[in-house]
């Protein structure tokens, strides 16, 4: 595993990095002492888990988390223990420490975040178990219209909607109705170009034209965006 | 009074004599620069970014087995969100106890 220590203190990555010579398989790749240097160098290479430290001026561990787009695991590393219960709102989290470490803790959290990123790995949908795998060829989605498997180019579909027990799956140049759930079609899709911003529609968020009050244009149709999928799509735009 | 100790940086360090000094040469180059811009934010009366830098300080007092002083720093750093002072002095006595242990090595 591949990690990274965002801790203002010196001291405090010093021990981590102490610790995590101890620990089989596990390498530091890098140390930063503020997180704006560790979104920049996330944004050009990947790892698997962060220590990160909560209290650091200027920009805290949370805020780190809620800038960063698919953030790796993170063991939060903090002084006091009165930021537990903001720690388990997010997904990423799989431990919080509390200074000074104890070396068993310590083992204990890795071995946590361990088995949370295999199962991680494995229990995401085939086409984005490919994408992490570095295997990805799916570029294509095939459908059954009466009785016909039908082609589509995967980055064409702008728009996936559902009617009842069909859905309608639009592309730059056809639309096709197909009977399906848009759960089923989703987990075809991949993650990164793909997001569900309402319980009846999945976009294709590279097609985006424009987003206004709760609606986004795409094309020429104006989609609703549910409060709870709102901020899972201002993430993923690269905001000025 | 309780004494600063090297048992919890030599438990992480597992035997292995370089660790401890690494971590300890850290500890002497950073402590004195946090001790330093704590005293001056107290004395400009930042008690807000005070109790922040105490927050930072509590985890070298707690790495030298300081566990009573971690107490003290604790409800210090409290009282300074507040802008209340109390705990000043025995705070200052804990840094002072810290800066003499950490010239002896």
């Amino acid at each position: 595993m591949n990690c990274i220590i965002i801790d203002d203190e010196m001291t405090a990555r010093a021990i981590i990095n102490g610790l995590c010579a101890q620990v089989k398989n596990l390498n530091v790749v890098a140390e930063f002492s503020n997180a704006i240097q560790a979104i920049k160098y996330l944004n050009q290479n990947d790892v698997d888990l962060i220590f990160l430290d909560i209290y650091m001026p200027d920009f805290t561990g949370f805020d780190f988390i809620q800038t960063i787009k698919n953030p790796p695991k993170v063991i939060l590393t903090t002084s006091d223990d009165q930021s537990a219960i903001e720690a388990f709102e997010y997904d990423c989290i799989v431990d919080y420490l509390v200074k000074p470490l104890s070396i068993q803790r310590f083992e204990k959290s890795v071995k946590k975040a361990e088995s949370s990123i295999f199962r991680t790995i494995e229990e995401k949908p085939k086409t984005l178990r490919n994408k992490i795998e570095g295997t990805n060829t799916v570029n294509d989605l095939y459908i059954n219209i009466e009785r016909r498997l039908i082609k589509i180019n995967i980055p064409s579909i702008y728009l996936v909607e559902a009617k009842g027990d069909y859905i309608n799956v639009k592309t730059e140049t056809e639309n096709y109705r197909v009977h399906s759930t848009l759960k089923k079609i989703e987990e075809k899709l991949p993650e990164n170009l793909f997001l569900k911003i309402h319980r009846s529609f999945v976009i294709n968020v590279k097609k985006i034209i424009d987003i206004e009050d709760n609606t986004v244009l795409i094309k020429k149709e104006v989609i609703p965006i549910s409060r709870s999928n709102r901020p899972e799509l201002m993430k993923r735009l690269n905001l000025l | 009074m309780e004494k600063p100790n090297l048992l919890y940086i030599e438990s992480m360090s597992r035997g292995d004599d370089a660790f401890t000094q690494k971590i300890l040469d850290v500890v002497k180059k950073e402590f004195p620069q946090e001790l330093e811009i704590y005293k001056n934010n107290y004395k400009e009366g930042n008690y807000i970014t005070a109790s922040e830098n105490v927050h930072k300080i509590k985890h070298k007092i707690s790495l030298l087995g300081l566990e009573k002083s971690y107490e003290v720093a604790t409800c210090y750093e409290n009282n300074l969100k507040e802008n209340i002072t109390d705990f000043h002095d025995d705070f200052e006595e804990i840094m002072q106890m810290i800066s003499d242990y950490l010239l002896t090595f």
